[in-house]
């Protein structure tokens, strides 16, 4: 068995008394596509800022393909390969959709400390940009502010940012939250046609999505790992039926 | 050529020649114009491009300024004395004074900026050397390679450094540089998960600025022949926010046109009256109550014009 991409020991984060994450270990194989579940609350957002830098975790180590990154400020995790959307719409909302992918393209190039140069040159990430437009079904609407982009295509372009970069190992922190039955079905088309070389980490509340996506699923209950294992033992799991899926939430 | 290229060609001819068809008067208000202006687009990169307000940008002026001074009555009048030399010291300072208060953001950050200008003004209204509260006064213009630049060539120097500072910052604005600057005004979290060392381009920026304000200031002293602890002062750096704001943010263009409007309102009304102050307040609050894009804002809207 090969090393596993993402590994997480024993991570815990601490606000205060109150434990968001309480000792998280998981690890996460290259090429999976590992949904994270779990009751609000149950600290899926805050294990994702620890992945991610944008939390210090109090404890424990964080090890991404073979090298630890607990700790590290979110811009050096996103250079060693880390992308991630957020569960609130989070884009450049003044700039155009290709502006935002190409800065998200760009964002390892040397070309982007030219103070003098020009913005056409910088070829392949522009090249990259309009990959990733295209590939989450924004390749027609690339000079248009994002802010003009419907919530809908504001997901997808969220997607698309995370794409761009190059990513190993993409986190989705819920990408059909607030959408339409419509907008969630075209995301759903849409994470399904992502490249597979590409790890996935996805948190989602909407079943449908997680267990046509997800290899593998993580329940996680109060900061801790409840269950961890393939969609349909997850879904015969009886503890994970009392505190998830047996409830409204689901 | 489009329409634009050659309306900004015929603006900077005239501003070149604007002293064979004005008086002495018309043309010191051009000068000042273009210093401030200089000043206000260096101050613009910050606020309109990086999203950095910053009330501190006196300083630079300031140090400039003193820089030239100093340099220019003492060690000689050549042109190194008149620019770079106070452009490295603007640099320098902006280096220190920007490393520390760039890890702070939004009130924090103005605070910090505003309180080093004023200890700048503290430290040359004490120190004898500087000449204390009376400043430096005695600037003669620079030397260009060993000539002293008579009325006109200094006018053309004035316009020559405005322009050259000018296309610099447009580049830099436009280069992926400014693209990442924007990206940071935007949005500074969603550019730091995507990989941008944040702090590291807005110290580049602040320096940059910061060194254009240096130049900015040196050509105050050239032009004033003098310099004194009030080129420090918050008031300053107020101003030329005002400038920044009454042409529109984020345009450079603006800037300029800010400064001019400045200006010229300002030699208008205290020409009337004493309290021009209060009427140049009631003009800022109506641009920012009706025209929040300022003059160039204003100039989008209405005929389609784009800068």
């Amino acid at each position: 068995m090969t090393a596993p991409l993402l590994e997480l020991q024993q991570v815990s984060r601490y606000f205060g008394a109150l434990g968001a994450v309480n000792g998280v270990s998981l690890s996460v194989a290259r090429h999976e596509r590992r949904a994270v579940i779990g009751p609000n609350g149950a600290g899926k957002t805050t294990l994702f800022n620890l992945i991610t830098g944008q939390l210090a975790p109090t404890g424990g180590a964080i090890v991404f393909d073979g090298r630890a990154i607990t700790g590290l400020p979110p811009f050096r995790i996103a250079r060693h390969g880390i992308a991630r959307s957020f569960q609130r719409t989070n884009v450049f909302a003044r700039l155009t959709v290709l502006e935002n992918l190409r800065l998200a393209a760009a964002a390892g190039a040397r070309g982007s400390w030219s103070v003098f140069g020009s913005v056409a040159k910088l070829v392949e990430p522009l090249a990259r940009a309009r990959q990733a437009g295209a590939d989450v079904g924004l390749g027609e609407r690339l000079d248009e502010p994002a802010s003009r982009l419907s919530y809908g295509e504001q997901r997808q372009l969220e997607i698309g940012i995370a794409l761009a970069t190059r990513p190993r190992l993409i986190l989705l922190d819920e990408p059909t939250a607030g959408m339409s039955p419509e907008e969630t079905q075209r995301m759903t088309r849409l994470l399904a046609r992502l490249p597979r070389e590409v790890t996935l980490l996805i948190i989602e509340h909407d079943m449908d999505v997680v267990f046509s996506l997800a290899d593998r699923i993580t329940v996680l209950h109060g900061g801790l790992v409840l269950a961890d294992g393939a969609p349909d033992a997850v879904r015969a799991d009886p503890r994970v039926y009392d505190v998830y899926l047996g409830t409204d939430d689901a | 050529m489009s329409v634009r290229v050659v309306a900004v060609l015929v603006a900077v001819l005239l501003v070149a020649v604007f002293p064979m068809l004005a008086g002495n008067y018309p043309v010191k208000l051009l000068q000042e114009i273009l210093v401030w202006g200089v000043f206000a687009m260096s101050l613009d990169l910050l606020m309109g491009f990086a999203g950095m307000v910053s009330f501190g940008h006196s300083a630079f002026f300031g140090v400039g300024g003193y820089v030239a001074a100093l340099a220019l009555t003492r060690w000689g009048a050549g042109g190194v004395n008149g620019l770079v030399l106070p452009a490295l010291a603007a640099a320098v300072a902006a280096l220190v004074i920007g490393y520390c208060s760039i890890r702070v953001s939004g009130v924090y950050f103005i605070m910090l900026t505003l309180a080093f200008s004023q200890m700048f003004y503290a430290v040359t209204f004490q120190v004898d050397w500087l000449g204390a509260e009376d400043g430096i006064v005695g600037v003669p213009r620079p030397r260009l390679v060993g000539v002293e630049l008579g009325p006109s060539a200094f006018h053309l120097y004035l316009v020559a450094v405005t322009l050259l500072a000018t296309l610099a910052l447009w580049r830099i604005v436009c280069s992926p540089f400014g693209h990442v600057l924007r990206g940071i005004h935007d949005n500074e979290g969603r550019m730091q998960a995507i990989g941008y060392p944040v702090d590291r381009y807005k110290l580049v920026a602040f320096v940059i600025a910061g060194t254009v304000a240096g130049v900015a200031g040196a050509l105050y002293a050239q032009l004033a022949g003098s310099i004194t602890p009030d080129a420090f002062l918050w008031t300053t750096s107020g101003e030329a926010l005002l400038m920044a704001i009454i042409g529109g943010t984020g345009t450079l263009g603006g800037a300029l046109l800010g400064a001019a409007a400045f200006i010229l309102l300002q030699s208008l009304v205290s020409s009337y009256t004493e309290r021009w102050m209060l009427l140049l307040g009631l003009t800022f609050i109506v641009f920012v109550l009706m025209l929040p894009g300022g003059i160039v804002g204003a100039l989008r809207g209405r005929i389609g014009f784009r800068a």
